[in-house]
């Protein structure tokens, strides 16, 4: 008897393609399934993006909501939500979300500007995946600080890259 | 002007948050390729810009990630009646203006 545990479960699933959708936090699966090629460490440019908007802040893990698609038949277009805990008072509220992409060729995908009058932190886009990867959402709040959350797509047909 | 379609609720109560959507036909053409040789510049959607009774509520910025036809979800709180109007801004400079008008009871 095999008890899976929810990485497994995932995997086994994700594999038989009857799990659309999922909400998922910091993901750590190793893309030990078919898609547009294994999963592989994150690029340079997203790696400059990222350092570039934190400018030497840290990014907490926490408070971002990014609710992907688990699989993504088509990657030229995935929508995504996206949500922060936030009052979004004058006080304290979320200025800008960033959605940056670890495998596309332009690491920035969109950015967000809100404020108090946005009532809620909440936004949702389609964009382009070429190949199977983590998005990041990272919250800037009023305050000065970065939160993000982290979601995994396996991409089974990669964005074309050809022009649009 | 190109087609667009936006999503916005045409009354609302004074504090109540709406949520909007707006859709714009492009191309978003990304000006690289594959093999990393630019057949086609890049022509994009850069920007949405949202007014509501003449102060922004909304910014997007979009890259070539985003894809073709630019969706955006978003939301604001009713304040008083008045007008909120879309601008998108193209590489080209072509803008598209839409203006829907909200009324708050």
């Amino acid at each position: 008897m095999t008890i899976l545990d929810r990485r497994q479960f995932l995997i086994v699933t994700t594999s038989a393609a009857v799990l659309p959708a999922g909400k998922a936090k910091a993901t750590d699966s190793d893309a030990s399934v078919s898609g547009a090629g294994a999963k592989k460490p994150p690029s340079a440019p997203y790696l400059e993006a990222r350092n570039a908007l934190a400018g030497g802040r840290t990014i907490t893990l926490g408070r971002v909501s990014l609710d992907l698609p688990r699989l993504a038949e088509n990657g030229n277009s995935v929508t995504l939500k996206i949500s922060v805990e936030s009052p979004m008072t004058a006080a304290d509220h979320v200025k800008t979300i960033h959605l940056l992409s670890e495998q596309n060729p332009i690491a920035t995908v969109a950015r967000f500007h809100l404020s108090p009058r946005s009532g809620r932190a909440f936004v949702s886009t389609s964009i382009r995946l070429a190949a199977t990867q983590n998005i990041n959402a990272i919250a800037e709040m009023s305050d000065g600080t970065l939160w993000e959350a982290q979601a995994e797509s396996i991409v089974l047909l990669a964005a074309c890259t050809d022009g649009g | 002007m190109r087609p667009s379609r936006i999503v916005i609720p045409e009354t609302a109560k004074a504090g109540e948050v709406i949520e909007i959507k707006a859709l714009i036909q492009h191309p978003m053409v990304t000006g690289h390729t594959a093999a990393g040789a630019n057949t086609e510049p890049r022509d994009i959607i850069h920007t949405l810009a949202v007014t509501y009774d003449g102060a922004e509520i909304f910014r997007a910025d979009f890259f070539p990630g985003v894809a073709a036809n630019p969706y955006v979800a978003f939301t604001t709180r009713a304040t008083v009646s008045g007008d909120v109007v879309f601008t998108w801004t193209d590489d080209k400079g072509e803008e598209t203006r839409q203006t829907r008008t909200l009324r708050v009871s």
